[in-house]
């Protein structure tokens, strides 16, 4: 193992330990939801088990024909960013979804109250039905419900 | 306490129970008269809605999109704190648990003796049937539960719970969406509440199809287990501690 070497081992294994130390600091200001301080935590062990463990990384690179075992941690952590950014580009088309839903919602919900709470019929539209889509019923029994 | 009657409010998330909540809904307004109820429609495909709406018994909510057990309960938190009611009870719309349950449920809350009351299916009472790898589940959960909040709490999934106004106010801002049940226990234990759990009876689902597939138990209860330790080592909430 030549010095170089060496140095890449030591500043891997600083660099998981403060990974790890950032995610757990930002669980316990609660920044972090389950899921996903368990996934990186779980990277973190994984980076901070491969720099330590030297001979692991070692089989991998000449498993998948790596000269330079470090680089070989490289492709291994950049999977992981692919595969993260993946799931990241997934979560963010559904939340896309659910956001637009709930805009929409809150416009009709607004059109409905302007109406419900307006004297003045909005111009070229015939003034709205006394039934409104949305009833609440509610039976109070000994309180009153305000809507 | 407030010097009137304290006003009482049932929360039923509802998700696809068109088959059983109008009976859930009339059983429980039959043998508990004093509470209010509101069913919250976490994003339903079918009737369930209007079929609550068809009783004339119960609010609804409808909720514009699905937000998962934990978002809808929460949802019903938030009405409970905002329409200043002094105790809720969550209830399962699928008629598993029973309405004549739900006086031993608040009586240590109306009580002033706990913050929050748990309904437990595994203290004693035989009258459910269970497999033997949710009894392991249990004993599991047990040791952590009593590890973590020094209690020892024998069914944390159970959705039969009654809360006070103050646990109201809490969980109305924190309430996990992961697991809620479970990590539940451990927040509101960590957090300074009072958690009694009691022995109540229930029953087998009525109608529909359970969303907890028991085929999946035993990775559903690393899950869970992982979220709760998780869920331990958060700070406290300083301004909400009790």
């Amino acid at each position: 193992m030549t010095v170089q070497t060496i140095r890449i081992q030591i500043i891997a294994v600083i660099g998981s330990l403060l990974l790890l130390a950032l995610v757990i600091e930002l669980l316990r200001k609660r920044k972090l939801k389950e899921e996903y301080t368990l996934l990186w935590l779980l990277g973190g062990v994984t980076f901070l088990t491969i720099s330590v463990f030297r001979s692991l990384l070692d089989r991998f690179a000449v498993l998948i024909g790596v000269d330079y075992p470090p680089a070989a941690l490289f492709l291994i952590l950049l999977m992981g960013v692919f595969l993260m950014l993946l799931h990241f580009s997934l979560l963010f088309s559904k939340m896309s979804e659910k956001i637009k839903a709930l805009a929409q919602e809150v416009a009709l919900l607004k059109l409905e109250l302007d109406g419900v709470r307006s004297t003045v019929s909005i111009p070229n539209m015939s003034s709205p039905a006394p039934t409104e889509p949305f009833e609440a019923t509610i039976i109070p029994t000994s309180s009153t419900l305000p809507l | 306490m407030t010097n009137s009657a304290p006003r009482l409010l049932a929360i039923v998330p509802a998700f696809n129970e068109e088959e059983a909540i109008g009976a859930t809904i009339r059983t429980l307004k039959a043998n508990a008269p004093g509470f209010d109820i509101l069913v919250v429609n976490d994003g339903s495909k079918d009737h369930t809605s209007q079929v609550v709406r068809e009783t004339g018994l119960a609010a609804v909510i409808d909720l514009p999109i699905n937000l998962g057990i934990g978002g809808a309960v929460q949802t019903g938190f938030k009405y409970a704190t905002r329409q200043g009611y002094d105790l809720a009870v969550q209830f399962d719309a699928d008629g598993q648990h029973l309405a004549e349950e739900v006086e031993k449920l608040i009586a240590p809350v109306l009580a002033g003796a706990a913050d929050v009351v748990l309904g437990s299916r595994f203290l004693g009472v035989d009258t459910y049937k269970s497999t033997a790898l949710r009894r392991v589940g249990i004993r599991i959960f047990r040791l952590v539960n009593s590890l973590l909040i020094k209690q020892s709490i024998t069914d944390n999934t159970s959705g039969f719970r009654a809360y006070n106004r103050q646990a109201l106010e809490f969980l109305s801002e924190y309430y996990p969406s992961d697991y809620p049940e479970p990590e539940a226990v451990i927040l509101l234990g960590r957090n300074g509440f009072t958690i009694r759990e009691i022995a109540v009876a229930m029953q087998e689902r009525q109608g529909g199809v359970t969303s907890i597939n028991l085929r999946r138990s035993a990775y559903y209860m690393v899950k869970v287990l992982l979220a709760i330790i998780i869920t331990y080592f958060r700070d406290p909430i300083p301004q909400m501690r009790r």
